[in-house]
């Protein structure tokens, strides 16, 4: 027997073609209009999509450098966690009544997985030979509920959000060398300051401490005067305390 | 010299139906964007490849330097992004990239959608499309926890607890995630690892030549 260009084969064990679908892309001559050649014509302009599309893919990519935050702690249990944004949705859902706590596999298993069995059972509802999204409304209304539904809920999570507060709870923090048995450490410890800003100034509740640039008249102001979250007064101690604490905790600018 | 070397390759494997298979077809007015651009719509499918393609080769070249223990991991990727030459883009176009593919695949599923192209006798490959997109989810969830960032292991923990909650096996499919039914660490890193790497590019790859395959033989469904 004989295929491609001419080939003889001894004893073909392989299925013949008579009878068989054509192994042959169907013939477009029945569509109106210009076909073209994939190989080379088509492909080359395919892939001046893809280099346009290269383009800004690397633009992303430089101007966004690849997030990452300090190394996983098991310990801190204060981390608000969230999923990478195409998870939100789900995310968002759960927060829901009717899909949390009690009904939590509501809102984890049987609205996902209804949504994705029914994704994939799409062409066996839908069997009619319309192609047209305005001659089948239902299926068309259901994909635009569904597109809005993701998108509200994608909203809803990112304007819940606390994004400064995530940036903060996530910071790579430098480590310092500083010595525990000093005053200035007694000081920190003893006072309420070590239960927001951590117990080697990584932070938590406030910001860290390390390396933040401020003056010891800053500190001062800012153990007395509060910033941000941080309540006035919060320090009992006395003012030569102050001094040493505030001279300490400058000392961590390394 | 070329057409040599291809006649005397044919004469042994009979490559010219491959070759015909893959490349020597037609490709209709209606797809084609230089004819209609509006037609661009049909061009996410093969951006969705380009980005797949470009995730294994940026993939292979992390593992170059990513460690999957739980003492490395993160300084394996802090080194990688800022002492490694061009690590810093490697890693870059690997983490937007899981971005870009999913919203490639998305308006790609929306397009098969409201061209009405999943009808008979393309059901098979929409069955095939879906489970592409599922496992690409779950690369996405695979993949957020090697960094071993705070991110990561707290997003796991959430995912894992909601693979906890499904009736019945819940607590099976945790213990196969995460290699422990209360700790998530050390050995949740080496099977999200496995997993990542190995498990679901291979399903990806097969399910990927399935619809590639289905492609061809159905051809692209007709103007609307």
């Amino acid at each position: 027997m004989q295929r491609g260009k001419g080939m003889k084969f001894v004893g073909d064990s392989r299925i013949k073609a008579e009878g068989r679908m054509v192994n042959m892309p169907k013939d477009y001559s029945e569509y109106p209009g210009k076909t073209e050649a994939f190989w080379p014509n088509f492909l080359l302009k395919e892939w001046m999509v893809g280099a346009v599309f290269l383009i800004g893919y690397l633009i992303l990519t430089v101007a966004h450098p690849s997030p990452l935050e300090r190394q996983a702690d098991p310990t801190d249990t204060a981390y608000i966690p969230v999923p990478d944004w195409y998870f939100l949705f789900m995310y968002q859902l759960l927060k829901y009544e009717f899909a949390s706590g009690p009904w939590n596999v509501v809102g984890a298993i049987i609205m996902p997985g209804l949504a994705i069995g029914a994704l994939m059972l799409v062409p066996f509802m839908d069997t009619t030979k319309e192609r047209r999204p305005s001659k089948r409304p239902l299926p068309t209304a259901f994909m635009l509920l569904a597109f809005a539904s993701i998108f509200y809920l994608t909203w809803e999570s990112v304007v819940n959000h606390d994004w400064e507060a995530a940036a903060r709870q996530g910071a790579i923090v430098e480590e310092v060398e500083f010595d525990e048995n000093s005053e200035g450490y007694q000081i920190y410890a003893g006072a309420s300051c070590i239960g927001c800003h951590g117990d080697s100034f990584q932070g938590g509740l406030g910001d860290p401490l390390v390396n933040n640039g401020l003056t010891v008249d800053e500190i001062k102001d800012i153990v007395i005067n509060g910033r941000g979250d941080m309540s006035p007064g919060l320090f009992d101690g006395s003012d030569e305390e102050l001094e040493v604490l505030a001279e300490f905790i400058e000392s961590l600018n390394q | 010299m070329l057409n040599k070397i291809y006649d005397w390759v044919d004469e042994r494997l009979d490559i010219t139906p491959i070759w015909r298979d893959i490349a020597d077809h037609e490709v209709p007015e209606h797809v084609n964007p230089a004819h209609h651009f509006s037609a661009f719509i049909y061009c996410f499918g093969g951006l969705t490849f380009f980005v797949t393609v470009i995730q294994i080769l940026s993939g292979m070249f992390l593992t170059m330097y990513y460690t999957p223990d739980i003492e490395n991991a993160w300084k394996s990727v802090y080194y990688l992004q800022n002492e490694v030459a061009f690590g810093e883009i490697v890693r870059g176009m690997h983490h937007w990239g899981a971005s870009l593919v999913i919203v490639m695949m998305f308006l790609h599923t929306l397009r098969v959608f409201f061209t009405g192209s999943y009808k008979k006798p393309r059901e098979l490959n929409w069955i095939v499309g879906v489970l592409i997109f599922v496992t690409m989810l779950g690369l996405g969830f695979t993949g957020y926890l090697l960094p071993w960032d705070m991110k990561a292991l707290f997003a796991t923990k959430v995912g894992i607890e909601i693979a906890g909650s499904v009736p019945f096996i819940g607590d099976q499919i945790k213990i196969l995630l995460a290699g422990d039914d209360v700790i998530l660490g050390a050995q949740t890193l080496t099977r999200f690892f496995a997993i990542h790497v190995f498990f679901l590019p291979a399903a990806l790859l097969g399910l990927l030549a399935a619809h590639f395959i289905m492609i061809r033989r159905q051809g692209i469904s007709g103007p609307l």
